[in-house]
């Protein structure tokens, strides 16, 4: 499994190439290798729903990570929608995008690259492996979304859906290593364990009830559930290929993949479920009632992905067999009816120019075809017969009515206002797109197969699996089987059908069709007036961005005010602040405080202090620069004294490159310090605050080396291994052996302290240099600033 | 106000002649440009060219003896970069320039490269990152020899080093040089240079 994920990346890489080269080619390549995947994962079902089909490869064993991937019915339904539809997709995309549209190639790299991903996210066995593929799939939607950077729209859209899903995958990362270490394993299967058994951290409930909320807020983010849906919609500035493949067939539904991954361990837990069944049905009421307003068919496409992200949230938030079966019926469902019903739109846009409802007229005759493929997969979206769609709706009533309860009844209510707008959308949808309105007739250009094609398919899969019912039921029954059937004995024996006897879900499926059509006649003027302008959480979304700017414009601002002693001085401030009173509360002069240990030492100690008084006396920079050096040479002597030539060697060269790259500095500042009367406001508060940070650090000195009471226990083992190292200088087998990696991270810093300096040095000049001559210097010119800048 | 200024507008007349005394017009440096005849030492020049190469060939000595005494790659860097501080000063930025054809930034990177690669090496025989081996050469009676791998981390940070110091004193010497001509806050330049 972790090859084909791989191959993905692989072709990702070549593809670039292979576009420039010939587009549709690319794409094409793109699609076998997705079609690939479903049939290869397809020869593996059965095996896969009996058993699971492991892969593992321990990552880095000493920390538990591992890269686990595992196949079961959830990521079987998943991967149909990731590599089957994806495949159909990219063919649409080969035709969608022009022959000298610059985005293919990025375009069909991003989507395969991001096939792979997603397809990592569905097969994960391990939070951190799913964790690791989930900021991924956020990153390419990222890339996918903001398309050049051309566009301010794009680039807004995309900020946005990776704000909104990052936030949300980091906290998801809180809960995961907090519900890790509750578990002792990172394991998906292991965890659902501890946790059926009552195993998992039975003495914690507190940890427990918080890290699972903080792994919901990662699947309530990435799905767009309410609060944070309004990334989504606006993710629909991105061409129409790369919205129905991200944002309806596959990467939205990664939270719900999550929420039904652990739904059979958690779902017992009322922290669990009620955020989850809450959000979801507001969130699939309130998107559907969004959808209603829209004039733009994308959008009113995006709100209803929103609202049946919603529906799906409460299905598999339930916990319960019979709605397990109805949730991995409406996956399947939902990303086959609408990703045509994104394709539709793509190829009116194609078309007419427009996606707007109130200027398209007369489509409906004039594009027969597309027609047909709008309604059937409208009418799966409307959970109507004989559609896929309509098996899952019904198992979804019959789930909340055979649990019963305030709960069960609550949820069945809100399902059937749900689905009710959602018959009254696709009505809106059907007639904005194919009415005719009495305007002039719209659309000319015929439709190539390239974009038809694939719809029909998709839309005619949607009608084969509401045939095929029992297939679906065996893969369904394999992810529900770990889920209790809650309900009397009929629920435990429940099976997708698409005919049951008539009862409560076909009430349900007649008010809901009922009630919105004649909504979607009478309601006009209800949904035109009864909105509510007031909360908007797109308003909410703004208001904490412009928050945290203004913030950050703020704290900057008192900051970085552009003076060196307010940055020492603030530095300093930390200092006695944070660890001096711990210092003065906690430490302990050490006893046994020699004043000096050689005799040489005096001299050399003396001269230190008197340089460090002078210098604090000094007037000039350049005895102030000498006076430093004079300090610096002393603690070198010192470090002789103590018998440490290694350390005095640095520090003599390191000394004297210091200063003289103080005098190369000084050339250009002035001779004098400022004046002593302009400072002499401030020199009191400075100087207090120069002695107590001084002060302080001589004593945490003090007492730091105090505070060792057995003999170091790093350096017994570094004496003993020197030889074997090859060297019989201690502190050269340290640095170059023993802990090798720091040298390696140190000289990177010095690399890029370096790069600095020359930037800032440099950064107003620029040579053009041909063999080794400078032919052209600016100095901060326009001109200049231009070159630089390319 | 700076340094240099305050050196040749000092004296007139036998002062001054006396003052020149040191400033040599000759090719003293190992190239052949000259920087302003007015910006020269005789003694700093001749103790330039005699140390120069001397203090090179000490760095290499305190990189080689680091196994086994004071010294390493991050001492022999610093004296070698030292060596070129002394140039500069002496001789100046086109001096140093000229004699230094490597740009700075490829030092340091080339550095980097071969402390990394030295770090990576080891898995390429199936031993963890930054392993070492140590060879043990006998010259019959010369004695032995011990040749370990980590000496080639110390050679990157030895070339690292050089390049760092050589990039501050492109940026600090002669960076902040230029501008202070292109500022007209030096003497002008050309007049008897060689």
């Amino acid at each position: 499994m972790l090859a084909v994920v791989a191959a993905h990346l692989v072709l990702a890489l070549c593809l670039p190439a292979l576009a420039r080269y010939h587009r549709r080619l690319a794409f094409g390549a793109g699609a076998a290798l997705l079609a690939a995947t479903l049939v290869w994962t397809m020869a593996q079902a059965s095996t896969a729903l009996s058993g699971g089909v492991t892969d593992r490869i321990e990552w880095a064993p000493e920390l538990g990570l591992t890269l686990s991937l595992r196949m079961d019915a959830l990521a079987i339904a998943m991967i149909v929608l990731v590599s089957g539809v994806g495949a159909l997709i990219m063919i649409y995309a080969a035709w969608y995008f022009g022959p000298r549209s610059t985005d293919a190639a990025r375009s069909a790299a991003l989507l395969v690259a991001f096939a792979g991903m997603m397809l990592g996210l569905v097969l994960a066995d391990d939070l951190l492996t799913l964790y690791v593929f989930w900021e991924l799939t956020s990153l390419t939607s990222f890339l996918l979304v903001g398309q050049g950077g051309q566009y301010r729209e794009n680039r807004r859209a995309a900020v946005q859906a990776l704000v909104v899903t990052v936030f949300g995958g980091l906290a998801m990362l809180l809960g995961i290593v907090l519900l890790g270490q509750l578990a002792g394993t990172y394991s998906i299967p292991e965890i659902t364990a501890a946790a059926t058994s009552g195993t998992l951290a039975p003495d914690s409930p507190v940890a427990l009830s918080v890290s699972l909320v903080l792994i919901l807020l990662g699947a309530l983010t990435k799905s767009a559930q309410l609060p944070f849906h309004p990334w989504l919609p606006y993710a629909m500035a991105a061409p129409t290929p790369i919205s129905a493949y991200l944002h309806a067939a596959s990467m939205v539904k990664a939270g719900v993949v999550l929420v039904a991954r652990l739904g059979p361990a958690f779902s017992v837990h009322p922290v669990w479920w009620a955020p989850v069944m809450v959000l979801g049905l507001a969130t699939m009421v309130l998107g559907g009632w969004r959808a209603m307003r829209q004039t733009d068919l994308k959008r009113l496409l995006a709100f209803g992905t929103v609202s049946q992200l919603g529906f799906l949230m409460v299905l598999f938030g339930a916990g319960s067999r019979v709605a397990g079966l109805a949730g991995i019926a409406m996956l399947l469902a939902h990303g086959l009816f609408k990703a045509p019903l994104f394709m539709v739109v793509g190829a009116i846009d194609k078309a007419c120019g427009t996606r707007d409802l109130r200027e398209l007229c007369g489509l409906g005759r004039r594009r027969r075809g597309l027609a047909v493929i709008a309604a059937l997969a409208g009418l799966s979206m409307a959970g109507l017969p004989p559609m896929l769609g309509f098996v899952g709706k019904e198992a979804a009533f019959e789930a909340f009515v055979l649990e019963g309860g305030v709960r069960g009844w609550v949820t069945a209510i809100g399902l059937v206002l749900g689905s009710l707008l959602t018959v009254a959308y696709t009505a809106r949808f059907l007639w904005g797109a194919f009415s005719t309105k009495g305007l002039h007739p719209t659309g000319g250009d015929p439709v190539p197969l390239g974009l038809s094609g694939p719809a029909w398919l998709c839309a005619l899969t949607g009608i084969a699996a509401g045939f095929a019912a029992p297939l679906v039921q065996q893969l369904a029954a394999s992810y529900a089987a770990s889920l209790p059937p809650v309900g009397d004995a009929y629920a435990a024996r429940y099976e997708l059908a698409l005919w049951h006897t008539p009862g409560l879900p076909l009430l349900f499926t007649g008010v809901a069709l009922v009630g919105g059509l004649l909504l979607h006649r009478y309601g006009q003027p209800l949904t035109g007036h009864l909105s509510v302008p007031h909360v908007s959480a797109q308003r909410g979304y703004e208001a904490v961005v412009t928050g945290l700017e203004r913030s950050a414009i703020a704290v900057t601002g008192r900051l970085q005010i552009g003076s060196l002693p307010v940055y020492l001085g603030c530095i300093l401030a930390t200092l006695i602040a944070l660890p001096g009173p711990v210092i003065a509360v906690t430490g302990t002069w050490p006893t046994d405080q020699a004043p000096y240990h050689s005799i040489m030492q005096v001299p050399v100690g003396l001269m230190v202090i008197i340089a460090a008084i002078a210098l604090c006396l000094a007037h000039r920079r350049f005895t102030a620069v000498l006076l430093v050096g004079a300090v610096g040479y002393g603690i070198g002597g010192l470090f002789v004294i103590d018998g440490a030539p290694d350390l005095a060697l640095a520090q003599f060269l390191v000394e004297t490159l210091t200063l003289v790259a103080f005098v190369f500095v000084l050339r250009r500042l002035p001779a004098h310090f400022d004046e002593p009367d302009t400072e002499r406001r401030v020199r009191g508060p400075k100087a207090a605050v120069a002695a107590v940070g001084g002060l302080l650090v001589a004593g945490m000195a003090v007492m730091l080396s105090g505070a060792r009471t057995l003999p170091p226990a790093t350096t017994e083992p570094f004496i003993a291994g020197a030889p074997e190292a090859g060297a019989t200088n201690l502190i050269s087998a340290i640095l170059v052996d023993f802990r090798a990696l720091d040298t390696v991270g140190e000289i990177t810093v010095l690399l890029i302290c370096a790069s600095g300096t020359a930037s800032l040095v440099l950064a107003t000049r620029y040579d053009k240099r041909q063999n080794g001559k400078v032919v052209r210097s600016g100095s901060g010119s326009p001109k200049h600033e231009k070159e630089v800048l390319g | 106000m700076t340094t240099s200024q305050e050196k040749p507008t000092s004296a007139a007349g036998d002062a001054e002649s006396w003052a020149r005394m040191d400033q040599p017009s000759g090719r003293w440096m190992l190239t052949g440009t000259c920087p302003d005849v007015r910006e020269r030492t005789l003694v700093l020049e001749s103790a330039a060219r005699l140390l120069f190469p001397v203090v090179l060939v000490f760095s290499v000595f305190l990189l080689l003896e680091g196994h086994y005494g004071p010294g390493g790659g991050f001492s022999g860097g610093l004296v070698a970069g030292l060596a070129f501080v002394l140039r500069h000063i002496a001789g100046g930025d086109d001096n140093l320039g000229s004699r230094f054809r490597i740009r700075p930034p490829v030092l340091v990177g080339t550095g980097l490269i071969i402390a990394v690669l030295t770090a990576l090496a080891p898995v390429a025989w199936g031993d963890p990152v930054l392993a070492s081996v140590k060879w043990t050469v006998t010259f019959g009676p010369f004695g032995y020899l011990d040749i370990v791998t980590s000496l080639l981390l110390d050679v990157g940070v030895y070339l690292l080093i050089i390049g760092v110091v050589l990039d501050l004193l492109r940026s600090l010497g002669s960076g902040i040089a230029r501008d202070a001509r292109e500022a007209g806050e030096d003497p002008p330049r050309g007049s008897g240079a060689g």
